[in-house]
């Protein structure tokens, strides 16, 4: 009873993002670019693509040492931040009512119409089914990015972890290609955010607040049951 | 080709002034709490600023090695001494191994044999220098192992040589102390926990791949242990030194996190 209660529908008059998801959301971002900036300049020490180094003026860090101090500082508020983020998000029912369920005809279809720059979001409270797939497939990406960086920090204490991405190389390449993931994530949402300003003041302020009456039966978890 | 290797900024160009060392110095003695907490204040601040140049600022620096010494204490409560490094077949190995060090290979300053000597210090109860012939009469153990470089790039090496933990037992080593440092003949000198010093995969090598260890790999002596990184394993090694007193290291005191264990 109690569960059903908290995994339920917000209560009336609650804001779309609570505060505890701003916070954590705002958070989430600087560590996010702690770690990409200074990824980048460990990176350009031992690069895994010949063509490709990032410019010193968009890394952290002067020396190499220094992208180091800033990635094992940015690792502690992304995994801490995140911990708290996912235990809410799991405990409240947040991404159950909001990431869940995800149908693949309703992806085409939005992504059809987005790529046609047709796809509408009337109703900010809820997300489409390519809002929902982002979302799910960032939170999953960060994930393994904190597992391949555990592997690459650890790889002896942890040396099923490095086996799981074939070797240290491995774990390496899984590391740079969940950040790309990541870049592009952030290049989708900010461009986004920014063409729905709506959606960047909710992030910021909490949005609107929830209607008194659940919009449709669909969205209580007894339906689904 | 796609898997290029890159110059290396892992050695500056030019070497830092002296003065940075004495300057950063202060900055490892004040590390703290205190220090932290004040830092991190100022850090949300600070995110704001970009530019490269931020992170060599004093204050940023205070706190990102304050978050670095938290580290080193993290990442010693992780370090299982029992946990050993994966072993791998002879077949794997990189012959020769690959060449690092502050300086170029061209550098390299051969050691004489027969005047080399390690000299031991600190707390050890034995201080009588150590020939060569000496060492090598010790058993030998041989490891296959993995070395990782913090830069990013990694080898398979066959080490042999007599097991650090032995060595110090025999010498008398109080292995209650809690760093084990050693100083090599080119300047360099770095330390290590006394927990990874007496791991079960920690040698003083003599031998790369069955031949004793060429010039520009270490000969005669070089550390190799499996739970640190490339640049806690010093070459040329001409003395061992065992303490209480944090002795920090070449890379250590200019910003790489002490700690560094694998």
């Amino acid at each position: 009873m109690g569960s059903e209660i908290k995994a339920g529908p917000p209560r009336p008059g609650a804001r779309m993002h609570p505060a505890l998801v701003r916070v954590t959301h705002w958070t989430n971002a600087v560590a996010m670019i702690v770690m990409i900036m200074s990824g980048w300049k460990i990176y350009n020490d031992e690069v895994i693509f010949g063509f490709l180094h990032f410019p010193e003026a968009i890394v952290l860090g002067k020396w190499a040492q220094h992208g180091l101090q800033w990635h094992f500082l940015g690792m502690w508020i992304l995994v801490l931040n995140g911990l708290v983020y996912l235990a809410y998000g799991l405990l409240s029912g947040r991404f159950r009512r909001l990431l869940l369920p995800i149908r693949p005809r309703e992806l085409l279809r939005e992504v059809k119409a987005a790529l046609t720059f047709r796809l509408h979001h009337p109703d900010l409270t809820r997300y489409n089914a390519v809002q929902k797939t982002l979302y799910l497939g960032v939170i999953l990406v960060i994930i393994m990015q904190v597992l391949s960086g555990l592997a690459l920090w650890k790889p002896v204490q942890f040396s099923w972890l490095v086996v799981l991405f074939g070797d240290f190389q491995g774990a390496r390449l899984a590391h740079f290609i969940g950040m790309a993931a990541i870049v592009l994530f952030l290049l989708v949402h900010v461009t986004l955010a920014l063409l729905v300003p709506r959606t960047l003041a909710a992030m910021i302020g909490g949005g609107q607040r929830i209607a008194a009456a659940p919009r449709d039966v669909s969205s209580s978890p007894a339906a689904h049951s | 080709m796609l898997f290029r290797k890159s110059s290396s900024r892992f050695r500056p160009p030019q070497v830092p002034d002296r003065a940075i060392l004495r300057e950063h110095r202060k900055v490892i003695d004040e590390i703290g709490r205190r220090g932290l907490l004040r830092g991190t204040m100022s850090l949300g601040a600070l995110t704001l600023l970009t530019g490269c140049d931020v992170s060599e600022q004093d204050q940023v620096q205070r706190v990102l090695r304050s978050v670095s010494a938290f580290n080193d204490w993290v990442q010693a409560r992780l370090f299982d001494p029992d946990k050993l490094a994966p072993r791998y077949a002879a077949s794997q190995v990189l012959k020769p191994p690959r060449f690092n060090a502050y300086y170029g290979i061209e550098d390299v300053q051969p050691i004489d044999a027969a005047t080399w000597r390690l000299e031991l210090a600190g707390l050890i109860q034995d201080k009588r220098p150590w020939t060569l012939e000496q060492i090598r009469a010790l058993p030998e153990q041989e490891e296959i192992i993995r070395h990782i470089c913090v830069e990013g790039w990694d080898y398979i090496g066959q080490w042999s040589g007599p097991n650090l933990r032995q060595f110090l037992t025999r010498v008398g080593a109080d292995l209650g102390a809690k760093y084990v440092a050693f100083h090599s003949h080119d300047d360099y000198m770095e330390s290590i926990d006394m927990a990874s010093a007496l791991h079960p995969q920690t040698i003083l090598a003599t031998k790369y791949a069955g031949d004793p260890i060429g010039d520009p790999y270490g000969f005669p002596l070089r550390l190799r242990t499996a739970v640190k990184l490339g640049f806690k394993n010093p070459k040329w090694i001409r003395a061992i030194e065992v303490t209480n007193t944090y002795p920090g290291g070449y890379w250590a005191d200019r910003g790489f996190n002490w700690h560094s264990g694998l």
